[in-house]
């Protein structure tokens, strides 16, 4: 379950997120964003690199992930 | 009209790419750049500035893509102190999409073949080996095959994971930034204006780079670490508001400088990466224009001479050949902007107090750099581990 919310209207498709995935979890075309559910470990450093808060951490779905684990 | 197999593929259409596709095709062989974005040279994403010297070896200097003449640089210090440099060479401030345009043609007139809208999604493998790429163009799904493939992909730097190399850099090395070109600024139109400190750009700095007509790049970058703490947005939006209120905003871009050691991986199989994708930054200014393009040189020349003699064998001097020419001095950089990376606003008004000291015409970074250990000899512990360890 993806944490990370993107805000695609805001984004500038820079291309910063990509350059520090470690999981080569975000596709970036000339104006299209998507980070892949399957490959994100919800590690946040493209939340916190982002130039321009495009990216945010859900902490608020930590409680539903726990729950959808433990079911 | 686009082949359906080239001898060389460049991915990429950044200053880098196109002066590999130039050496490349200027050694006879069939060379395709393939660009994401629908133009060459915009987005710009870049604060613009480079040295006459450095550019001169690869494209004549031409008024239709120099913003701005620089002669002298202004450091100002957290408390405001303003230390003065002439700068002893010239340096321009570039009107980037002019230029990368320039350096496309340059290219193409050398044989080579341009696509953009060319989103290039996979390579082609055959038996094992790399032979070419997959890309989307117009919503299409396509192919072409290659001898060897050029990654001039930048901060993304896919093209390298792709074949294998771990190209993703740790955050505190990503400079995360943020820049304004703004008009009714009133600054001097040859000096580069830059600040430093916690409340401009902890772990970065905040430059003006003047454009002509009072207008600037207006941007900052800052570390990983320290964008986790507060966003650059954040930052540059204070400053424009604390400094030059009301402003007219004419763009605004965002953007990451990969300020870290040269992959140590540039060349896997038939594979080179170049510019920003290889991590050819000087990783202490965080220009990489100028250092991208020897890097794109290089790489383009040894693909062409590879194809030519059919020996790949010497794609293999390319990571020796690069780092005797730039990237052994970067590692020097390198070991300075970690240095200096912590740096406490403290220190840098100390440095700024003594350096303001130094007679004008003998103020050079070097000179600053002098004075400052002697001054505070704490420093030389601080500069002592960029050498001794």
């Amino acid at each position: 379950m993806l944490l990370i919310e993107i805000k695609p209207d805001k984004c500038d498709f820079c291309g910063v997120c990509v350059g520090v995935c470690p999981e080569d979890a975000i596709e970036l075309k000339e104006a299209t964003i998507k980070i892949s559910e399957e490959l994100c470990t919800n590690c946040a450093k493209c939340v916190w690199c982002c130039p321009i808060e495009v990216l945010v951490f859900r902490k608020d779905k930590i409680q539903q992930l726990k729950a959808s684990t433990f079911k | 009209m686009i082949e359906k197999f080239y001898d060389v593929i460049v991915v990429g259409a950044g200053p880098a790419g196109t002066t590999a596709a130039r050496f490349a095709a200027e050694q006879g062989v069939s060379v395709l750049i393939l660009e994401k974005d629908r133009d060459i040279g915009y987005p710009v994403r870049c604060g613009e500035a480079v040295s006459k010297d450095g550019i001169e070896p690869f494209i004549k200097p031409d008024s239709k893509w120099i913003a701005s003449t620089i002669n002298s640089f202004v450091l100002i210090s957290p408390d405001g102190t303003e230390v003065k440099i002439n700068f002893n060479r010239t340096g321009y401030i570039l009107e980037r999409r002019i230029f990368d345009y320039e350096l496309g043609k340059l290219a193409a007139k050398a044989g080579a073949h341009i696509l953009t809208k060319a989103y290039v999604y996979d390579l082609l493998r055959e038996d094992g080996k790399i032979t070419g790429v997959k890309f989307e163009h117009n919503g299409e799904k396509k192919e072409v095959k290659g001898k060897i493939i050029i990654g001039a992909d930048g901060v993304e730097s896919r093209i390298g994971r792709f074949a294998g190399i771990k190209t993703h850099i740790k955050i505190s090395d990503m400079e995360c930034c943020v820049q304004f070109t703004v008009s009714n600024i009133n600054v001097d139109a040859s000096t580069c204006y830059f600040y430093f400190g916690e409340n401009y750009a902890p772990g970065g700095y905040l430059w003006i780079f003047p454009k002509g007509n009072n207008s600037a790049n207006v941007g900052l970058g800052i570390g990983g670490d320290k964008a986790k703490i507060k966003s650059p947005i954040s930052y540059i939006n204070n400053f424009l508001e604390n400094k030059f209120p009301n402003v007219p905003k004419l763009t605004m871009i965002s953007g990451g400088v990969p300020c870290s050691l040269t992959l140590s991986e540039i060349v896997k199989e038939n594979v080179l990466l170049v510019g920003d994708a290889a991590r050819q930054v000087n990783p202490l200014s965080g220009g990489g224009i100028t250092s991208g393009m020897i890097g794109g040189s290089i790489a383009g020349e040894l693909a062409g001479k590879a194809i030519k003699e059919n020996n790949f064998k010497l794609l293999m001097d390319y990571p020796k050949i690069w780092h005797s020419r730039v990237g052994r001095r970067h590692e020097m950089y390198y070991k300075v902007k970690n240095a200096i990376y912590n740096f406490r606003d403290e220190t840098l008004n100390s440095i700024a107090h003594s350096a303001i000291k130094i007679p004008e015409s003998e103020r050079t970074l070097l000179s600053i750099f002098k004075i400052a250990l002697l001054d505070k000899p704490s420093l030389l512990f601080e500069f002592a581990k960029i050498f001794f360890y």
